[in-house]
């Protein structure tokens, strides 16, 4: 069987809502206006579809899944499918009670997030106060032995306190710590003056985390993510589109990746209409970047289009205008400018505090 | 500790599935998986923490008579590296 276009990972977006207000947040902007959140039996079915469509691992997500209360009907669905099931979570709201029932239920592996390792600074990040409950989140998923990966977005206001995070890493038992640098887009590309660190805040920590993971070799596994702003190539969004992911967002539009129906005219699918392996085989907006007729000059005849597909179809079109333009984060890209002048504007405002634009608006429930 | 006194064994968080589009196993752990070959399957499925290095290889020249155990010593020996690169792997003694 034909394995290129195969889903191994589902990207379950349980809810919008969310009890933080990150300014660098993977959400939409317009998340608040978004229709109402499918319901478990929905999702349960969809977990069904992904897993005979190939997918082995369910992320689930949101938002703040922990909101969802039906979380436990979810994760135990998601058991008796056999799938490998990772919470992506802020840690709040939390009891270590319900952490204990998560995994009674078959969750496998949880994901926290911490915006600094001092409270201060986390409490500001995040637009609210959590610094000591995810700390406590934390410690609890170690003394419930569930594998913890604590997740860091970093970017100008947090990226040099590099050592404390992977300390603090450490410290709660951690057994994955990524250090990811602030994707741009969504609500981080409106706030990307105030969060877009210099080439040298980017090298040092760089430097220091190829050191953390060297050195902790088979004890943690210590993953750098440098923002493709740096990198004169893009990243393989997705690992390319349609082809290796799945993202159901709350109200159950399926999608390549986070934001793909923030790209006017993509046609995508709701799972209430339509099975998810119709949806992956067959709709338009899947299909539409997938292989290499699309491909624009220069990816066409690029030797590096069988790595990164031409980049992000999200990023070229929120910074080009045209989803179908190479990303313009490649240096041979028609559009790089924008990145270079980016990059100018974060050496000269280097030192200077600029105010966040939080995450605001509440996200509709199904209840 | 010396290696001949190691007993392999997987990770907890480590989860081994049949994967039924390729016939083959998978080793998930958070965020993604690897996929293994027969040997790979067969040298996991030994890392209980019960056996040592030299147990595998005397179990696993059992079962694949047309390898030598030199052969298998080192498809072992490879392996177990590449599972503890991961960090997949505790090792009791
Ligand atoms: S990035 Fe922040 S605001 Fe957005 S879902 Fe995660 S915790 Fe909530
Ligand atoms: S030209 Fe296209 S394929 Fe080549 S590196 Fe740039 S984005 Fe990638």
């Amino acid at each position: 069987m034909n394995n290129e276009h195969r889903p191994y990972t589902l990207i379950a977006e349980l809810t919008y809502r969310c009890p933080l207000h990150c300014p660098y947040c993977s959400n939409p902007l317009d998340f608040a206006e978004h229709g109402n959140e499918i319901d478990a039996d929905t999702w349960l079915r969809v977990f069904h579809e992904a897993e005979e469509l190939g997918v082995v691992q369910l992320n689930l997500t949101g938002g703040e899944p922990l909101l969802r209360d039906d979380l436990e009907l979810l994760v135990e669905g998601a058991r008796k499918l056999d799938l490998y099931t990772n919470l992506i979570t802020s840690g709040i709201p939390l009891t270590s009670q319900r952490l204990s029932r998560l995994r009674a239920l078959g969750l496998d592996s949880v994901q926290i997030s911490i915006q600094s390792t001092r409270r201060s600074v986390a409490d500001r990040i995040a637009g609210a106060p959590s610094f000591n409950r995810k700390l406590d989140a934390m410690r609890w998923a170690t003394s419930l032995e569930i594998p913890l990966t604590v997740n860091v977005v970093l970017h100008r206001e947090n990226i040099s306190e590099i050592e404390e995070l992977i300390a603090l890493a450490e410290c709660v038992s951690a057994d994955r710590l990524e250090l990811a640098n602030t994707q741009y887009l969504g609500w981080a590309l409106k706030n990307r003056a105030a969060l877009l660190p210099t080439r040298e805040q980017i090298e040092r920590a760089r430097t220091v985390a190829a050191e953390a993971k060297a050195r902790l070799r088979g004890s943690m596994e210590v993953l750098f993510v440098t923002p493709d702003y740096y990198t004169d190539h893009p990243k393989s969004c997705m690992e390319g589109w349609g082809r290796r992911f799945i993202v159901v967002n709350p109200e159950g539009l399926a999608l390549p990746c986070h934001l793909a129906h923030t790209i006017p005219g993509l046609r995508f699918e709701h799972v209430t209409q339509r099975r998810l392996s119709d949806i992956w085989h067959h709709s338009a907006g899947f299909n539409r970047f997938r292989g290499n007729e699309w491909l624009p000059d220069p990816c066409r005849t690029c030797e590096r289009r069988v790595l990164d597909f031409g980049g992000c179809r999200c990023q070229a079109f929120h910074l080009s205008g045209d989803a179908g333009m190479p990303d313009p984060a490649c240096s041979l890209a028609p559009g790089h400018d924008v990145i270079e002048s980016a990059r100018t504007q974060a050496d000269r405002t280097a030192g200077i505090p600029v105010l966040f634009e939080y995450r605001t608006g509440r996200g509709r429930s199904s209840r | 500790m010396t290696l001949a006194a190691v007993r392999p064994r997987l990770n907890p968080k480590v989860r081994l599935r049949f994967d039924r589009r390729t016939g083959r196993h998978l080793l998930l752990y958070p965020e993604t998986g690897l996929e293994l070959n027969d040997t790979a399957t067969a040298i996991a499925r030994l890392c209980t923490g019960e056996k040592t290095i030299d147990d595998m290889v005397d179990h696993l020249t059992g079962t694949y008579a047309d390898a030598s155990p030199g052969e298998i010593r080192r498809a072992v020996h490879e392996f177990l590296g590449v599972l503890a690169d991961r960090g997949l792997l505790q090792g009791a003694t």
